[in-house]
């Protein structure tokens, strides 16, 4: 590779770069993100490989190109391939579709109708991207380059115009003028606390001290939540570019990629952008001939929810463990080594080329007063478009689940929506309708988070929603501070106990007391919030907690300690269906004999329930009732009187 | 001196810039609760119990005294039912540990906390860490450390390290609010010391 040592230079290999490429000529674009390989993408990409050598179009005459791609976000309905340059979209393509779709849709310029997307309510069939729903209703700034670049190929980045905002930033604005510049646009932190981005850039270039630090925060541990892995692992230089960019404006040389060890599909892209930008010369020395230098190095975080923390990720990258320390002072004053540094999100970093590219106006046109742009969301939970989403801030949560997640599978009651991971808040359906915007969200008692939501439908118990991010948290906390180590204990102590049956009056009202102290008396972030998930459902799903603890009884039917199945005898026509798929044995009967579930052996599956014909519907669930006993023995033959026969 | 003028329970008190709240209110002879603060180490933050409520930027919010510096028309309060009322939930979770402390047995007192809130809790070491940090601070030997975390975290003797140190040393004993340090040290002997014929 060149060294390029000017903007011009950089725009003469850009020019390079798209001279040698055909728009005209075929290229299979296959999702090669974590979804999709899981979904089999890997072997999808080997059989195309064969049917090129099959058909001698890569080896010879080359006349067709594959490109492993990042998400693009409809892990639904992976593996995702897209057919240029005609740009048509196939969903769920295995390998044995890849010599029908080379054969005919690249060579023959056919469509396939069984790949397409087809609307679920019409019936309609999409060959385009743009055309389905899901895509349809995003505003894809940050994501939507991820299936037109390889992420393992930053020529790809320069032929979407990749680091013009990089060579513009250095080359026609002074640091200054660009911290102004993010400032202007109102760019909001996207790990989830939501802080003016431009603010905490100019406390780190006003601090004195030498040197200063940068650093992207891709610790992302929410359950549930992948936005950032899918920009890192589809696009690593779009956020190497806005972190040089930010290093540039802040006055730091030297910057770090913290990236959870969970992620070496991140951490294996991020690497190679280091190394191919450094190749280019848009990181070391001297940058584009700027005079800039700027280096940066990944750093794997071993496996702590905390670290995501600021303060907690620097102790991290120090070398000692990952426990948060006090603010004041901020990182921005003493951060790494004692040291000015500004850490921000990698959604957040990513922004920074779109803004310096296209001038403050791009942000502050798209979304609410308070909050502007875009927001990348992993949408997830009971929703039929499973996937990574980016919308404007301000649409609403109804149009994020129905229009873009394409609403409830199964025909089932949306019941809440859970947003901003372990820290957030379950969101109700009267509340639907707000907008989502940073501050919108914290008035409903959820927060933006870093993006994960998580939506739920009638047969979740939001008592157990608690407890399972209670849990998770127990497991997450440092254990440093008293108040957060105890508190979360003690809590999750008692939502076991609701849930197993055992819950007393005044449970709730200690809940609130516990969460309280430990909202308002933990060491950071973590422990601030970590009552959230049992506050919020304390606050609307009250009726729930007082069903568990009065009634024993989970209205979800969730709980196992508080539900147990039956079948009806007088529906039972003995067809042997839940008897042969109980796992636990627990059902006896037989051939016209009236079937019947040993309590004692019954584990709570759900199975019988599930498989019991719907035409007899004879399983029901019971929660807050005593089982009926069991038909006696002699009363258990089903006499058919409508066949007549008698052996 | 950069001295700072600060408001603490309703007196002005003089305090020198780097200073914390703590340090602050000490000096002028007001007293705030410690469980893991100690002169010779650095401040921690992790027991809360000196939690006040503090005026700044325009918010009220809970600080952790020992932490928090001073500044200029800083208000602060060491006393209120909010610090009362975190106090006594902190010494309650506390008390599930070690009931029989006398040190929380004494702040119990003070705050009306109900020693049996919580169901008892099988380790009575409260984590204050000051026998981990006063080995790795000030006799820079790093016995004792934190293990795990959350709700799992614990302090152990290393047995390489305690059995060639601890004996001649033992400083973290007193220093223990709940004489889980001295326990824990005698259980990694009896169980994990390198045999006697192969220590010098």
């Amino acid at each position: 590779m060149p060294r390029i040592n000017s903007p011009a230079e950089l725009e003469e290999l850009r020019k390079g770069i798209l001279s040698k490429r055909d728009p005209k000529k075929p290229c299979i674009a296959v999702c090669t993100g974590t979804g999709c390989l899981a979904l089999g993408a890997a072997r999808v990409v080997a059989a195309f490989k064969e049917e090129f050598k099959k058909k001698a179009l890569g080896t010879k005459v080359d006349l067709v190109n594959i490109r492993e791609t990042g998400c693009p976000g409809f892990c639904e309905r992976g593996p995702l391939v897209v057919i240029y340059p005609e740009e048509i979209c196939y969903l769920r393509v295995k390998p044995a579709d890849a010599e029908e779709i080379v054969s005919q849709t690249v060579l023959a310029k056919k469509i396939i109708d069984r790949l397409l997307y087809v609307d679920p309510l019409t019936g309609e069939k999409s060959v385009h991207e743009s055309e389905i729903p899901f895509y349809k209703n995003q505003m894809r700034h940050l994501i939507g380059n991820n299936i037109k670049i390889d992420p393992k190929s930053i020529d790809d980045y320069l032929a979407v115009g990749g680091y013009s905002a990089l060579a513009k930033a250095l080359g026609q604005m002074t640091p200054e003028h660009v911290v102004e510049l993010v400032k202007d646009s109102n760019l909001r932190g996207r790990g989830g606390a939501g802080f003016p981005a431009g603010k905490k850039w100019e406390f780190a270039r006003k601090s004195p001290g030498n040197p200063k630090y940068v650093v992207v925060n891709a610790d992302e541990g929410d359950p549930g939540a992948f936005m950032d892995r899918a920009v890192l692992e589809g696009n690593p230089f779009s956020v190497l570019e806005g972190l040089t960019i930010g290093a540039y404006a802040i006055g730091s040389h030297e910057g770090y990629f913290y990236v959870r060890q969970e992620y070496p599909l991140a951490v294996e892209n991020v690497t190679l952008a280091i190394q191919q930008a450094e190749e280019y010369g848009f990181l070391g020395k001297n940058i584009l001939g700027s005079g800039f230098d700027f280096t940066v190095r990944v750093h794997r975080g071993a496996g702590a929810f905390v670290c995501g923390e600021e303060t907690s990720l620097l102790m991290s990258l120090e070398g000692k463990p990952g426990e948060p320390r006090a603010r004041p002072p901020y990182p921005a004053v003493k951060g790494l080594r004692e040291k000015p540094t500004n850490i921000n999100n990698v959604e957040t970093w990513a922004n920074v080329p779109l803004i310096v590219n296209n001038g403050a106006e791009f942000l502050t046109s798209i979304g609410t007063k308070g909050s502007k742009g875009t927001k990348i969301f992993s949408l997830v939970g009971k929703v039929n478009n499973t996937g990574l989403v980016e919308v404007p801030m301000g649409i609403t949560l109804r149009d994020i689940i129905y229009k873009v997640g394409g609403g409830i599978p199964g025909g089932k009651r949306f019941k809440a929506v859970q947003s901003g991971g372990p820290s957030g808040g379950c969101i109700p359906e009267q509340y639907l309708d707000i907008k989502v915007d940073f501050d919108e969200l914290k008035k409903v008692g959820a927060i933006m988070g870093s993006g994960g939501m998580i939506v739920m439908d009638e047969d979740t118990c939001m008592v157990d929603v608690a407890r399972y991010f209670l849990n998770f948290l127990t497991g997450e906390s440092c254990g440093k501070c008293s108040p957060c180590r105890e508190g979360i204990r003690q809590m999750l102590k008692i939502l076991t106990r609701i849930c197993e049956g055992k819950g007393e009056e005044g449970d709730i009202e200690l809940l609130e007391e516990l969460g309280e102290t430990t909202r308002d008396a933990s060491l950071c972030a973590l422990g601030g919030t970590a009552p959230n998930p049992v506050l919020n459902t304390i606050r609307y799903f009250r009726d729930e907690y007082e069903a568990h603890i009065k009634e024993k009884r989970c209205p979800a039917f969730v709980c196992k300690h508080l539900i147990a199945y039956h079948i009806d005898p007088g529906k039972c026509q003995a067809c042997m269906t839940c008897l042969r798929k109980c796992p636990a044995q627990a059902i006896t009967g037989g051939k016209k004999q009236i079937h019947v579930i040993d309590q004692d052996k019954c584990t709570k599956c759900g199975t019988c329930f599930e498989v019991c014909p719907s035409k007899f519907d004879a399983v029901e669930r019971l929660s807050g009732v005593p089982v009926p006993p069991p038909v006696p023995e002699d009363a258990r033959r089903i006499v058919r009187e409508s066949k007549g026969k008698k052996r | 001196m950069n001295e700072t003028l600060l408001k603490i329970d309703g007196r002005d008190v003089r305090a020198k810039q780097g200073m914390t709240i703590l340090e602050a209110a000490r000096s002028a002879g007001i007293f705030i609760p410690t469980l893991c603060h100690h002169e010779k180490l650095q401040p921690y933050g992790a027991c809360r119990i000196c939690v006040v409520e503090a005026d700044a930027g325009g918010r009220t919010s809970l600080v952790a005294s020992c932490l928090y510096p001073v500044e200029p028309d800083l208000v602060v309060r060491t006393r209120s039912e909010k610090v009362d009322k975190t106090r006594k939930m902190i010494l309650e979770l506390l008390l599930a540990h070690a009931p029989d402390s006398p040190r929380l047995q004494e702040l119990a007192q003070e705050y009306g906390a109900d020693r049996d809130r919580f169901d008892k809790e099988s380790a009575f070491c409260i984590l204050c860490g000051l026998c981990v940090r006063y080995c790795n601070e000030v006799k820079k030997k790093n016995a004792v450390g934190f293990f795990d975390r959350g709700a799992s975290r614990e302090i152990n003797f290393i047995p390489e390290i305690a059995s060639k140190e601890c004996w001649n040393c033992k400083e973290c004993f007193p220093l223990c609010p709940t004489s889980y340090a001295q326990a824990a040290y005698h259980l990694t002997e009896a169980l994990a010391f390198p045999c006697r014929s192969s220590r010098r």
